[in-house]
């Protein structure tokens, strides 16, 4: 057991380092109320990830063949904790650089290859992930999304429901039934959808936070063709699973940026609202509250380290996604609340601090809830960590 | 970096494991708990045997000179052995003496210690139950070339069979470290039965002891400093242990979850009891991250130490208790019986909780740390 830095991870850091001391907009101060919807503030970011592309730092993890520089697990948490400290803001195209790219990557052909993975690299291209259906959420082999063939082709009909970012996205990792008769995991295939085709129809779906970061995305006989097909036809269930479990694997080392950031605003903040005539960070329980804040996203960290360590031996992303999801996301909601009860009704107000803590607070709700419920997650831990027997 | 155990101490790890599942096995436990000190002198001589009195002590004292994160993976499995007796009070003031004795002192109780032939604890709480170093009333009257102590001591762990008690008290401002053996004259223990008997309690009464000057440890006037640094050491490795205590918990859980039939299906194929299971996979392994970190950052003296000792400790007190929680009750009323091992268990997590300061204790440590200003 070592945690320092090898000479080669101290030299990544320091190299990214000395590249984010120039580069990190000067104007950037944690980006305030961050609502997801802003045209603007997605331009900003777009630029920011064309900036770190140029300098070589956007999808680092990738293999150097594909525009990434084939940085190891461990260098991929080092250059979130960089991102952090520089307070640097966050990438804009997540769900292409953590989740499509790394599928294209593993199951996708040349040409799509060639096509869509600079693309992704540089932000030109935003991606959203048309999975889950009215009727196919936890149960996604579920879905009923119709593709039917005409000649080579695939037309698609059908509805996508709480798809992010697809009101700004350019294409869509899609998933459709190809095969009604077969048994529903070996009925679907995977297909790189243009979100610009004629027949898509996005209609943003207004979220409790008020802005709109998910979709309900219509087809209605959009034409796809069977260069499209990411891995194989009736196969994509695998593709679907490879995705999944890219979208865990990244661990929450990302979203930790946000969350320090968040710990080191809302300390500073109990040291100017007031609690009984003093700071409020001066009242024990609120000390009590920023302590267990802290020490939980030190854990999630040392978890994330621990995790890392394991998956650079074992090879492929296993069962620690989903022990890292549920305790993210269960602890960024904890945080928030303390985050409410520290700041009393300064915290509920939209012109405090931007909205920021008013903003979170909602947010945090659906982290329960995406990429996997808590529940979901857990059934996971019992029957593949731990074999409990199935409970359905 | 590396977050996991090389693989000479996964191995230590597993000689740990095999050798306390045959010289303690929960039999043996239950006999210790039963007895008036919960302490074997074999089973204490089979520890010595391995090394572990000495682990921690530097070897030019005879011991073995390794680091904490070798010392946790043995203290994990001590923690689920449920290990009777005073091995972590004498860790707990040898790592004191380590810190606050002189060349002289080191050698007189180091030595011994790694041979097995010398048990130790710290006399350190009092009324108040604190933890913190400023609550402390016992007051050393200078006097006839040394101290005197008249006072006492509660809370004090195996201060029935510890050889030597250090006892923690004031002179003025500062502190002073005072060994004392526990047959000198004006000492006396007396039990203070508590939940865990695995682990005695005593209250120590001195009634005029004296200790000359020689004697004195931390002369140089540290002895604040030494007691905060033997503290943060002992307090890593009882989280160590805990988290071996959370995993036995777990893995007796699981098993049992995995055979017990109800409604003519395993009981661990319902939901409910399977989220309880996947909630206490996470606390225990949530925990072993933090029990590590401590150790690996004291080692090392990384700037975080102290945070992370607290950490873990805040993290560990909370999560062992909930853990043993959920234990029983995924058991039924097999699991609220005096028969089930998980009682043992089920107490450890609650005397470990507020051994060396609670989550309560820990987590105002952590804020004065990280909401400094400076
Ligand atoms: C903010 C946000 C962003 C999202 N972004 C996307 C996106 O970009 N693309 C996309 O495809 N989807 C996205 N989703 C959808 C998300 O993946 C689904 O909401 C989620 O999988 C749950 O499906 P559902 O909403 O249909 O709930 P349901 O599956 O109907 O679940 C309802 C309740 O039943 C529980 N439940 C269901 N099945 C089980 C079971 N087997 N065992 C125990 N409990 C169970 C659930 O945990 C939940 O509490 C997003 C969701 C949110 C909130």
């Amino acid at each position: 057991m070592d945690l320092n830095l090898t000479p080669s991870e101290r030299e990544f850091r320091d190299e990214f380092r000395a590249w984010l001391g120039e580069n990190v907009p000067a104007e950037w101060a944690g980006g305030g109320g961050g609502s997801e919807d802003r045209a603007e503030y997605i331009e900003y970011l777009r630029a920011w990830q064309r900036k770190l592309y140029d300098g070589g730092w956007a999808g680092i993890s990738w293999p150097k063949e594909f525009g990434g520089r084939g940085a190891t697990l461990l260098e991929q948490a080092i250059f979130q904790e960089e991102l952090a400290r520089a307070n640097a803001p966050q990438l804009v195209g997540t769900i292409g650089l953590s989740l499509v790219g790394p599928t294209i990557i593993a199951l996708g052909t040349e040409g799509q290859k060639a096509r869509h993975l600079p693309q992704i690299l540089s932000g030109d291209e935003i991606w959203c992930q048309g999975f889950s259906e009215p009727n196919a959420g936890s149960d996604l082999a579920a879905l009923g999304t119709k593709a039917a063939r005409d000649g080579e082709d695939f037309i698609i009909n059908g509805q996508k429901i709480w798809t992010s970012f697809a009101q700004m996205a350019d294409w869509c990792l899609l998933l459709v039934r190809t095969d009604a008769e077969a048994p529903k995991h070996k009925g679907i295939t995977c297909l790189l959808a243009d979100m610009h085709a004629a027949g898509v129809t996005v209609r943003p779906l207004r979220q409790m936070s008020g802005d709109s970061g998910f979709n309900e995305v219509f087809f209605s006989d959009v034409r796809i063709g069977p260069s499209q097909v990411l891995g194989e036809v009736n196969k994509g269930w695998t593709t679907a699973i490879t995705a999944l479990m890219n979208e865990r694997a990244n661990l929450g080392t990302g979203i930790q940026v946000v969350f320090k950031r968040q710990l080191e605003a809302l300390i500073a903040r109990s040291k100017t609202v007031e609690r009984d005539g003093r700071p409020a960070s001066e009242d024990p329980l609120v000390r009590q509250k920023l302590a267990q804040a802290y020490l939980e996203l030190e854990i999630l960290r040392l978890n994330t380290n621990r995790a890392l360590t394991s998956l650079s031996k074992a090879g492929a992303p296993g069962a620690e996604g989903s022990i890292q999801k549920l305790y993210w996301s269960e602890m960024n909601q904890r945080t928030q609340q303390y985050a409410q009860e520290i700041l009393g009704p300064y915290g509920q107000l939209k012109e405090f601090d931007k909205g920021a803590w008013e903003y979170a607070y909602l947010r945090t709700r659906g982290n329960t809830i995406e990429a996997g419920t808590s529940e979901i997650q857990r059934n996971i831990i019992a029957e593949r960590v731990l074999g409990l027997p199935k409970s359905y | 970096m590396d977050f996991d155990l090389s693989k000479p101490q996964k191995l230590l790890k597993e000689s740990a494991r095999a050798l306390l599942a045959r010289e303690c096995g929960a039999g043996r436990v239950r006999e210790l708990m039963e007895t008036e000190t919960a302490h074997d002198e074999g089973l204490w001589r089979a520890l010595a045997e391995q090394g572990w009195t000495g682990l921690l002590v530097p070897e030019a004292q005879g011991g073995l000179g390794l680091g904490l994160v070798e010392m946790a993976a043995v203290a994990e499995e001590m923690g689920r052995a449920c290990l009777p007796g005073a091995f972590l009070s004498t860790l707990f003031a040898a790592a004191l003496v380590e810190r606050a004795g002189s060349a002289e002192q080191r050698a007189k109780y180091l030595e011994p210690i790694a041979a097995g032939e010398l048990k130790a604890t710290v006399a350190l709480l009092e009324e108040s139950a604190s933890w913190d170093a400023d609550a402390l009333k016992l007051e050393a009257s200078r006097g006839g070339g040394g101290f005197n102590l008249k006072g006492r001591k509660l809370f004090v762990p195996d201060a029935g069979v510890a050889d030597v008690l250090v006892c923690v008290a004031r002179d003025g401002d500062s502190l002073v470290l005072l060994p004392v053996a526990r047959g000198a004259e004006g000492v006396t223990v007396k039990p203070m039965p508590s939940m865990d008997a695995t682990r005695k309690l005593y209250e120590v009464r001195f009634e005029g002891v004296s200790v000359a000057e020689s004697y004195v440890l931390g002369a140089d006037g540290d002895a604040r400093g030494a007691l905060q640094g033997a503290s943060e050491v002992a307090t890593a490795v009882l989280c160590a242990e805990m988290v071996g205590g959370m995993q036995w918990v777990l893995d007796t859980t699981v098993e049992y979850a995995k055979t017990r039939q109800q409604f003519g299906r395993p009981v661990g194929s319902f939901q409910a009891v399977q989220h309880m299971c996947a909630d206490m996979l996470l606390m225990t392994e949530s925990a072993r991250s933090a029990a590590y970190y401590a150790a690996w950052a004291l080692t090392e003296r990384d700037p975080s130490a102290r945070a992370a000792v607290s950490v873990a400790k805040a993290y560990c007190s909370d999560a062992y208790r909930e853990v043993a929680n959920r234990g029983v009750q995924v058991h039924g009323g097999i699991g609220f019986t005096w028969e089930h091992d998980l009682q043992l268990y089920y107490k450890r997590s609650k005397s470990s909780e507020t051994l060396f300061g609670d989550a309560t204790f820990h987590r105002e440590r952590i804020a004065r740390l990280v909401m400094s200003d400076e």
